[in-house]
């Protein structure tokens, strides 16, 4: 399904990206776990054509997207939920959600079978989604990119700052969508977050991928967290 | 003329200043708003809009309302055009980097005034208004042409907030002001949406100019006060508020207004300036701007 190959991204003159490489099936959650700063946001970037690479190439279902437009990129059906949100805070609820239906021309029904996910943002749709808490906003922010009704999803940090309710919340729409079979590229710092919905895990450090595993090997490996993550 | 009536009359006055200056402040501080970018050249925008008035207007020769009316279709239309391939020669090839597109659009002011100077002369030309009639009122008459002027503002005005707050076109645009990143990751064009909205600026500035010319005249250099004005209505009004925008135009246009009708149109100036100095010691972010702006 998405087939990420040698990515090379810079910022300005330094490096962050070293032949980048990963690739994720439909129905499958691919977690990348890694220190902060090791690149792994700026994998997610990259691929939605927010940072050109200089070099590798991207493909959904075999088609190449590094050669798109950036805003191209979802339109091949590639949700993004950024670290932080990023909500457009002066918009309402409604608002972002229909710059996330405006993408791919979804309509109302969309929008319905997105709010399914999140009932409790069908009670906010008139109300600024900078005014919302941090729960609602991260629903919103996984509501938005679902409905661009993504073949792949990407999601960086989507359980950061969130209370456990919440963070299982996610996890159950993470499920979901598993068994609905969409792909997810997911970026945690969280290894409690990752186990429950990851079925393999990319170990992210210095720009590349090192080592691929099951989740399984979480457990069984507590060595490979504390040599890429730092914890045991 | 008692006190009462010359008042009514410099508001009046100020009304008309307000109206030219909100739609050419509106143009400023949408470029501002959505793309970061001071945009030193748009006075020269309006002045374009000015020159090529007089022109259609002398071109189209059969009666002034069908000359002024061409002139309001063609102006704007051409003003945009130009806005447009300047944004993609020039802005888009500075990655809209703050520092260098206050610099390039200072270039873009002298090569559009210079061109205007060549190509149209240094004398100010006249343009007939599109009809007359005055409004008598118990103290005095007044240009209806004038209350026109006004009147087409507001409806300009309406219209652009209908289109802003409620239209797919507005919530794209707010999207992008918002946060281009993050537009684009949900398939919005951001640098289509750039050069648009720098043509719909520059737009903006030049209906104001068609709207304005039958009483001023066109003339190569009367873009730097609309350019300085709207930069004080800007920046009181807060960077990239619309809002803002609107309610310090009136302020300063009526300002302005009155203190020229009693006092001198210098005057009006300084106290515009003063007021934005007092406006940045004390409130930075202008009257509706974000405080983190």
């Amino acid at each position: 399904m998405l087939k990420v190959e040698n990515l090379n991204s810079f910022y300005g003159a330094s490096q962050v990206l070293r032949d980048f490489s990963i690739d994720l099936a439909a129905g499958e959650v691919l977690c990348l776990l890694g220190r902060n700063g090791a690149g792994k946001t700026t994998a997610l970037r990259s691929i939605m054509g927010l940072l050109r690479p200089r070099s590798g190439l991207v493909t959904l279902d075999g088609r190449e997207l590094t050669s798109l437009p950036g805003h191209e990129v979802p339109k091949a059906g590639i949700g993004y939920v950024p670290q932080g949100r990023r909500l457009f805070s002066e918009l309402t609820v409604a608002e972002n959600l229909e710059i996330g239906l405006m993408c791919r021309g979804g309509g109302e029904e969309v929008r319905e079978r997105v709010l399914q996910y999140f009932p409790r943002l069908s009670e906010r749709l008139d109300q600024a989604s900078g005014t919302l808490s941090g729960g609602e906003q991260q629903m919103l922010a996984m509501a938005r990119a679902l409905c661009v009704e993504p073949s792949v999803i990407l999601l960086d940090e989507p359980t950061e700052g969130l209370q456990p309710s919440m963070i299982s919340t996610i996890r159950d729409v993470l499920l979901q969508l598993r068994g609905d079979g969409v792909g997810i590229l997911l970026v945690e710092q969280r290894v409690d977050a990752v186990r429950p919905v990851a079925d393999r895990v990319a170990f992210v450090e210095n720009g590349c991928v090192r080592e691929t595993v099951g989740v399984a090997a979480l457990t069984e490996n507590p060595e490979l967290l504390r040599k890429y993550v730092g914890v045991g | 003329m008692d006190f009462g009536p010359f008042l009514f009359l410099a508001t009046l006055e100020g009304l008309v200043q307000a109206a030219v200056l909100c739609l050419t402040a509106l143009g400023l501080s949408l470029v501002f708003g959505v793309m970061r970018v001071v945009n030193v050249a748009h006075g020269e925008f309006y002045m374009l809009g000015a020159v090529i008035a007089w022109w259609v207007t002398s071109i189209v020769g059969i009666h002034p309302a069908v000359g002024f009316a061409a002139a309001l279709a063609i102006a704007p239309l051409a003003v945009g055009a130009i806005a447009f391939a300047g944004e993609r020669l020039i802005l888009k090839r500075l990655d809209y980097n703050p520092e260098a597109t206050i610099v390039a659009t200072i270039g873009m002011l002298y090569v559009i005034q210079q061109m205007a100077l060549l190509f149209f002369g240094p004398d100010p030309r006249p343009v007939e208004a599109p009809f007359y009639f005055r409004i008598q009122f118990p103290w005095f008459g007044y240009s209806g042409y004038k209350l026109i002027v006004v009147a087409a503002a507001i409806a300009i005005l309406l219209i652009a907030w209908f289109v802003i707050a409620k239209t797919r076109i507005g919530l794209v645009m707010r999207a992008t002001q918002f946060d281009g990143d993050t537009a684009q990751a949900f398939g919005i064009p951001v640098n289509r949406v750039y050069a648009s909205v720098f043509a719909v600026g520059a737009m903006f500035a030049a209906v104001a100019a068609v709207l304005i010319v039958p009483i001023r005249q066109a003339h190569y250099l009367m873009g730097l006060d609309p350019l300085l004005l709207s930069f004080i209505v800007v920046i009181l009004g807060g960077l990239g508020s619309i809002r803002g925008t609107i309610v310090a135009a009136i302020l300063i246009g009526l300002s302005d207004g009155i203190i020229s009708v009693f006092f001198s149109p210098t005057l009006a100036k300084m106290a515009s300036t003063l007021l934005v100095a007092l406006v940045l010691v004390f409130r930075p972010q202008g009257l509706f701007g974000r405080e983190e702006l």
